[in-house]
């Protein structure tokens, strides 16, 4: 598309505050935006494409300063202009959608009224006006009911419904320019692919530039025109998507795109003649919060009925979207949490009878690998004692466990002068491994991993993965994979179980699920994950 | 600890609110021996005016007493009732609180019930109500300000556990088969503990206050002299010498000024270390 | 709404009867007889209401019964008789009631409203020497025994420069009406009421300044500036609104302490309200019109919190009426 760019940015360096890992956020970025194209701006955490979303808004933070550079919008530099200027620009020309639509509204103020405030902010139409225009930008944008949703508060819509709105709110002045900084990452699966079209449609309609930052590249292959790839502030590779994504040219982003994993499964042995290691039998778990005593209590299911088994070496994915009830149900297996019915069967113990000390020793067959790095660890224990005090509450003399922690550590991949550590000392991916190594410092026979890579950046990823894979083989583990992630339960997992509202919908292999899959939610599941439609590479 | 000394010297209030206590906690401890005048005893003619003999530099009271020789001994009684009555209350609520906490459910309720029933009652009433009754001395004043001082650090307690509980690390510690006793005390009270500290400095302050304000009632140890007391019995000569109500007054400010201080400088010093550890 | 108003004020009343019961059991902790303890210092010395007293309250009967009467007396208003003021308990309460919710609501307004108005300017400058000035001013007060700040205000305005009357309700003897009449109560008003609201002042102040700095850092803030409003509108509807909500939790904490500096204050300030009241009693050693004062005072902070409450599920939608 021959136009002239709608923005131009040039040589930009924005210096960070001294004192901080690196001098520069960004560090000589030159990309440009043409009107009816979307530019995917992709980078793991701390590449600092959120930053450059900031500095195209002026809403950078105080703390740091634009050195060099220019973004011209239109003809005029951005970087040049005065407060004013940049406030008649903002949402005029130029708009933003941000990554947390729950936090980005205003609690207290009614959705309508935040549309509305968009056409105040620059002194246009009268409110009745204002308040049809509201109306209609809620049924563009496809919320539902849109005269109930205009007078409803951020806290009563879902977090769909939410990105919608702020994408309404976008849109109102029809600007020329949208930025929108990872608008998807805090959605569903299901609910970011409707989120991903509106934006593609909205887009052609109306012929916007679109700056889209993300993580994640299947979203990447399925709405980029063009791609910019970041690295520590600078750009490391761009140009269109067919181009990058197909034939990368710069090792980082080989490396990144050959983390991604595929969407495949891995052709796996059938396991026969094993032994089940876990028999999970009619779990029911419901909260109830009380309404008091005039009103009705509320009740929400997190598990209804849910059966599965898990073989000796056996890996078993528990997928779903948020409220499926599978983080619940990986705390019942673990008694976390007590279920209201059922039974949980490690080998030839019912776990559910247990009290007391005979709970807590059977407690080491089974550990689990919790999703959060930073708060899975006492920040004021060192790593050697959070890692030896399982076995030894267990009568391991404290030498010995000491001893295995060093060993263990060895195992994940970390020296042994960890041990003398604080948790805040290390990234998030050697935490990680840290929480590894603190599972299998009791030699459990199974290990339950809540969303265990979840946090993590996707080359980080890969690596966990393949730890996770390695030691189950060499010490003959069982697993219970809890994750919102179908591509990694592809590459991982033997059998899939497909949760929805505390129902197990689907419980396959992992190859007859994806290449056959039943129920409808399945389909849709599957329907939903970015980045299969298009370039060779990520379905591969 | 190296660290924490770090982040409170870049703290100036924070080391001048610690200069303040220093200054008088020595001066309660060490004062009776430097300055040995007896505060009841009757030591120039009444209502000497300040500044004007050295011996007497604050002056002396409707009784010819020494003003000065005053506040030190009311530093004392000041600085004990705070500090004791802030340790009963901390004895009474940290406990329940972590009770409640961690064990939730009707233990939960319960005690939360018991505890907004004395938060509901206006506190310095209650004070007053309950020395007056027991009549007033030393052992009922601190006992009445624990009674009354420790439903906010049950509140504090409650909801830190509250939160810890369910903090993954404690998870991790229940997981791997640690008793309930070991993690109360290894996992979750040690990260609890700073805002309790920072909260029981800012108690010793309230303390202090309500000890003053039940002296100048009248319902002061009648054996002991106070600030308060000094600035009650100042009230009805105040026209004619306003040095028995200002100076005990400004030392009541003084020090609960230098608490308060220390109280902030604590809350910067252990919150950004915790801040830092967490990312 | 109406359910919850409801419940809170049954919730409310059982805990009024809770301190009803903590009532009777601190008389008889109080060392001696019962009936002596009631009758007062003053009224001990008369035999005749001594034996009343016994009778109606029923101290030689099985203390399950005493219970019964003593709530069975409160809750038909009857708070006793003060000997010493030769009056129902009740009649001396409802006739000084009016002049400490006068009082009161006179200080928490000017507290509130001074409060939040300083802690906006020492968030809007922060960093500037002006914060700074305001944060100190703040502290200092925060720290002062409210009684000593009422002492030190009668030394500057009445002793030193004569400008307010330092005692009293209005001045005696001028018989002033209408409109001279509420300057006259008003002058007497400004010292007490101020006297409170300084110390409140400072609380609100603060929790004023630390709630807008935090909430400027808000996403919805950043949103709000993306659409290109102007920063004071910015302020005053984004910010100011979700910052003062704990603000008006921490108006709720505070029902109680107001109460007391009232004490403090008309004790001073020689106020004719339900604080001087206690003070009276406390000399007169009448326990049995402390203990009704104190019953008065509880449910005047029970009413104030539940008002509060409300006010506060009403501004933030997040909350709705369930208990």
């Amino acid at each position: 598309m021959p136009s002239d760019p709608a923005v131009r940015i040039k040589d930009l360096r924005i210096a960070l505050p001294p004192g901080g890992e690196r001098a520069y956020a960004v560090d000589g970025i030159s990309f440009d935006l043409a009107p009816g194209e979307i530019v995917c701006v992709v980078g793991e955490s701390g590449s600092g494409k959120s930053m450059c979303a900031h500095a195209l808004m002026g809403l950078l933070p105080d703390s740091v300063t634009t050195e060099t550079g220019e973004i011209a919008l239109e003809g005029c530099n951005l970087l040049a202009l005065d407060a004013d200027r940049w406030r008649d620009l903002r949402g005029r020309r130029i708009a933003m959608v941000f990554q947390e639509p729950m936090t980005a509204l205003n609690p207290l103020m009614r959705i309508g009224e935040q549309m509305m405030e968009m056409f105040e902010a620059h002194g246009l139409l009268s409110p009745r006006e204002r308040r049809q225009k509201a109306l209609g930008l809620a049924r563009e944008v496809g919320l539902p009911d849109p005269a109930r949703i205009v007078r409803a508060y951020p806290h009563q819509l879902s977090g769909g419904q939410r990105q919608r709105a702020m994408i309404a709110m976008a849109l109102a002045l029809e600007p020329a320019v949208l930025v929108a900084d990872e608008p998807t990452t805090a959605l569903d699966v299901t609910t970011q692919a409707q989120i991903l079209k509106l934006i593609r449609d909205l887009q052609r309609s109306r012929n916007m530039a679109v700056m889209f930052i993300t993580h994640d590249f299947g979203v990447v292959a399925d709405i980029a025109d063009r791609v910019v790839v970041l690295r520590h502030g600078q750009i490391v590779e761009q140009g269109s998507a067919q181009a990058v994504l197909i034939r990368p040219q710069h090792a980082y982003t080989k490396a990144l795109l050959a983390a991604v994993p595929s969407m495949t499964p891995p052709p796996r042995s059938p396991l026969i003649d094993r032994n089940k290691a876990v028999d999970v039998i009619g779990i029911d778990k419901t909260y109830v919060t009380s309404g008091g005593w005039f009103r009705p209590d509320r009740t929400v299911q997190a598990a209804s009925e849910v059966s599965f088994a898990i073989l000796k070496g056996e890996t078993l994915g528990l997928v779903g979207e948020s409220g499926s009830g599978k983080s619940s149900v990986a705390r019942l297996v673990m008694r976390l949490i007590e279920a209201d019915r059922g039974t949980i069967r490690i080998g030839e113990v019912d776990l559910t009878q247990l009290e007391g000390k005979a709970l807590r020793d059977q407690r080491r067959r089974i550990q689990m690998i919790f999703q959060d790095p930073f708060a899975s660890l006492n920040p004021r224990r060192k790593v050697g004692q959070i890692i030896s005090d399982g076995p030894i509450a267990h009568g391991t003399d404290p030498k010995l466990a000491r001893q295995r922690a060093r060993d263990l550590l060895g195992m994940v991949g970390l020296d042994g002068g960890a041990m003398e550590r604080y948790p805040h000392e290390f990234s998030g991916g050697q935490r990680q491994r840290i929480g590894i190594a603190r599972a299998l410092a009791l030699d459990p026979e199974i290990l339950v991993a809540d969303e265990a890579v979840s946090a993590l950046d996707v080359s980080v990823q890969a690596q966990v993965l393949n730890l996770l894979e390695d030691l189950k083989t060499r010490l003959g583990l069982s697993m219970l994979f809890i994750t919102h992630d179908l591509r990694v339960a592809a590459q991982i997992c033997d059998r899939i179980a497909v949760m929805q509202r505390g129902v197990i919908v689907e419980l396959k292999t992992t190859a007859t699920l994806f290449a056959a899959p039943e129920h409808p939610y399945t389909r849709e599941l599957l329907a939903a994950v970015p980045g299969q439609h298009r370039p060779v590479s990520l379905s591969a | 600890m190296k660290q924490f000394w770090k982040q409170m010297s870049r703290n100036p209030s924070g080391l001048i609110g610690l200069i303040i206590l220093v200054i008088a906690v020595f001066l309660a401890v060490a004062g009776p021996m430097v300055f040995p005048n007896s505060p009841w005893r009757m030591v120039q003619r009444p209502f000497l005016p300040p500044f004007t003999l050295s011996s007497v530099p604050l002056g002396t009271d409707a009784l010819g007493r020494d003003v000065f020789a005053g506040m030190i001994y009311g530093a004392r009684v000041s600085l004990l009732v705070g500090l004791v009555s802030t340790l009963a209350a901390l004895a009474i609520g940290v406990p329940l609180g972590a009770i409640a906490g961690y064990f939730g459910g009707r233990i939960d309720d319960a005690l939360m019930r018991f505890t907004e029933f004395f938060q509901t009652i206006p506190s310095f009433a209650l004070a007053i109500v309950l020395v007056a009754i027991l009549q007033p001395s030393i052992y009922s004043i601190v006992a009445s300000i624990a009674i009354v001082s420790w439903p906010p650090v049950a509140r504090l307690v409650r909801g830190e556990v509250l939160s810890l509980r369910s903090r993954e690390y404690v998870q991790a510690a229940i997981v791997t088969g640690q008793t309930s006793r070991w993690i109360i005390w290894h996992e979750i009270l040690p990260n609890a503990l700073s805002p309790v500290i920072v909260l029981a400095s800012l108690m010793v302050a309230t303390a202090i206050l309500l000890e003053s304000s039940l002296s100048f009632l009248g319902l002061g140890d009648p054996n002991l002299i106070s600030w308060g007391y000094m600035v009650g019995a100042g009230r009805t000569v105040i026209r004619q010498a306003w040095w028995i109500t200002v100076f005990p007054g400004l030392a009541i400010l003084i020090s609960v000024l230098g608490l308060n201080l220390v109280g902030e400088g604590l809350n910067d010093a252990l919150n950004p270390r915790l801040a830092r550890d967490g990312r | 709404m109406l359910s919850f108003v409801a419940q809170r004020i049954v919730k409310g009343a059982i805990v009024l009867l809770a301190i009803i019961v903590l009532n009777f059991f601190l008389i008889r902790l109080a060392p001696g007889d019962p009936a002596v303890v009631m009758a007062g210092e003053a009224g001990a010395g008369d035999q005749v209401f001594v034996t009343q007293l016994r009778e109606k309250f029923g101290l030689d009967r099985p203390l399950p019964e005493q219970l019964f009467l003593y709530v069975k007396g409160i809750l038909s208003f009857d708070l006793g008789f003060s000997f010493r003021q030769q009056m129902p308990v009740s009649k001396l309460i409802l006739d000084r009631l009016p002049a400490t919710l006068l009082l009161t609501m006179t200080a928490f307004t000017i507290s509130l409203v001074l409060g939040i108005l300083l802690g906006t300017l020492a968030a809007s400058w922060a960093g500037t020497w002006a914060d700074t000035a305001i944060t100190v001013v703040a502290l200092v007060f925060y720290a002062t025994p409210l009684f000593w700040i009422a002492l030190m205000a009668i030394l500057l305005f009445s002793v030193a420069l004569d400008w307010l009357p330092s005692f009293g309700y209005e001045t005696i003897g001028a018989n002033y009406t209408g409109f001279a009449h509420i300057l006259d109560v008003g002058a007497h008003l400004i010292m007490p009421a101020m006297t409170i609201g300084l110390f409140f002042m400072a609380t609100y102040a603060r929790m004023t300044r630390a709630s807008m700095l935090e909430v400027k850092r808000l996403d919805f803030v950043k949103t709000a500036r993306a659409k290109g409003l102007r920063d004071k509108v910015i302020q005053r509807r984004h910010v100011l609104r979700n910052a003062l909500l704990p603000v008006v939790t921490l108006a709720g904490l505070h029902s109680g302490t107001l109460i007391g500096g009232a004490v403090l204050t008309e004790t001073v300030f020689a106020w004719p309200g339900i604080g001087r009241l206690m003070y009276e009693a406390l000399l007169q050693r009448d326990y049995n019109l402390l203990l009704g004062v104190f019953v008065v005072c509880s449910a005047m902070v029970l009413i104030f919190n539940l008002v509060t409450d409300l006010v506060y599920r009403m501004v933030d939608p997040r909350i709705d009426f369930s208990p």
